[in-house]
């Protein structure tokens, strides 16, 4: 049946093979199957941000594609990035600037904050601002999220 | 919300593409970015019984020009287009536009033709294409079309596309030094669905200037277009967004798309651009 699907992918690093339902999220896939519940699910229609991973590279709505449709693709979730030490500079930063109160938003945050920093983004308070805007914080009001975004620009630059 | 239960499959070609649509005769969905149509699915507003992953349909991906028209398959996806060589050079508008659809994570997957074939009245993507005078080339049973973009957007989420159809690639006349071009939007928040936007090209004082999250699709008001290019003033130029039906809702009221609508086209035409 097709309402089943084979996929084979990897996981931050790490070969996975698994049968999937075929209207299984891939952010339901990688929590409930791979027990990697860093990624959030929030919204659960591409609104707020929560389950921002990466995907081959790119960031993407975890809960705006489907497990089946992650066949052959390399992913990378917060897990991910924190073990590998690729997010370390931005969670001292956000801790540094107290840029997380319940933490919810924050590993969707700081995947789509490395998206700006790894393109070589700008430490501009505005682009910043527009760049996240894709991803809500209920606790921060934003600001010390931008201060802690801006901070590891600036240190690199230095 | 999860989406209701569906056969997902994931053809290799168009031709296999196409007999999948045919062969479940208006029960199948095409799934191209999936940027609207998951959400549509996890609201329950959409339930195909069989969804078509059109991902690795190699016909539908790939930017060309030949001679004066740039060529772009229907499955090129948002950020591709805004790092396109071809695209950067040729269709100055779609710089203009695209950092406004949504956000990085969508515009990674999001594509062209998907938001062509959804047509929200909202989106940029159907403006743009009226603005830049394109053509819409459709596939199905009975064999190639392509569509004008006038005559393609009939309405309310509503196309001229057939059920068994799908959008193949999109045909832009590439810019020309004389042409110019302008593009503002209105959101609550960078990355928001416009309360009022417009996208406009203008050569040798005729204007296309194409509002859109005004009306139940993108509009054209040639009566403006016509009164701008006599060089009318711009106060009396727009009494004629008067033409537009405007949608009045809880986001905004008619009177003040109405008043959203000339001031996005006030600063489009001040940031024009060649």
């Amino acid at each position: 049946m097709s309402r089943s699907i084979d996929i084979q992918l990897r996981v931050n690093g790490e070969a996975v093979k698994a049968t999937v339902p075929s209207r299984l999220n891939l952010v339901d896939f990688l929590r409930g199957d791979l027990s990697l519940t860093g990624s959030h699910v929030g919204c659960e229609h591409g609104v707020c941000g929560a389950c921002t991973i990466i995907v081959d590279g790119n960031t993407v709505r975890g809960c705006l594609m489907l497990a089946a449709q992650a066949n052959g693709t390399e992913i990378t979730t917060i897990e991910g990035l924190a073990d590998s030490g690729q997010s370390a500079a931005l969670q001292a930063a956000f801790t540094n600037r107290n840029a997380l109160q319940c933490g919810f938003c924050t590993p969707g945050m700081l995947a789509s904050a490395l998206g700006y920093i790894d393109a070589g983004g700008a430490p501009d308070r505005d682009a910043i601002r527009k760049h996240i805007s894709g991803n809500y914080c209920r606790c921060t009001g934003y600001q010390s999220i931008v201060d802690a975004i801006c901070d590891v620009i600036e240190e690199a630059r230095t | 919300m999860k989406a209701p239960d569906f056969d997902y499959l994931r053809p290799t070609s168009l031709d296999a593409a196409l007999a999948m649509l045919a062969e479940h005769d208006g029960g199948a969905m095409p799934l191209a970015g999936g940027q609207s149509l998951m959400p549509m699915m996890n609201f329950r507003v959409a339930s195909p019984e069989v969804l078509i992953d059109l991902a690795d349909v190699a016909e539908l991906r790939g930017i060309t020009r030949d001679g004066g028209t740039v060529r772009i398959g229907a499955m090129t996806r948002y950020a591709e287009l805004m790092a396109d060589a071809i695209v950067l050079a040729d269709i100055p508008l779609f710089a203009m536009a695209l950092p406004h659809i949504a956000h990085d994570a969508i515009r990674n997957r999001g594509t062209i033709g998907g938001s062509l074939a959804l047509a929200d009245p909202a989106a940029e993507m159907p403006a743009l294409m009226l603005a830049l005078d394109a053509k819409i080339e459709v596939a199905g049973a009975s064999g190639t079309r392509a569509i004008k973009a006038e005559d393609f957007f009939l309405g309310y989420f509503e196309t001229t596309l057939e059920e068994d159809e799908l959008i193949i690639a999109i045909l832009i006349p590439a810019a020309s030094a004389a042409q110019q071009f302008g593009f503002h939007e209105l959101t609550q928040r960078h990355g928001d669905y416009a309360l009022a936007g417009v996208a406009l090209t203008c050569s040798d004082n005729t204007y296309r200037i194409a509002f859109f999250g005004v009306a139940d699709r993108a509009v054209r008001v040639p009566a403006l277009e016509a009164a701008l290019g006599n060089n009318t003033e711009m106060k009396i130029a727009l009494t004629h967004l008067g033409d537009i039906e405007f949608t009045d809702d809880p986001k905004a009221s008619a009177a003040t798309r109405q008043r959203l609508a000339g001031v996005a086209l006030t600063r489009a035409l001040e940031g024009m651009t060649s």
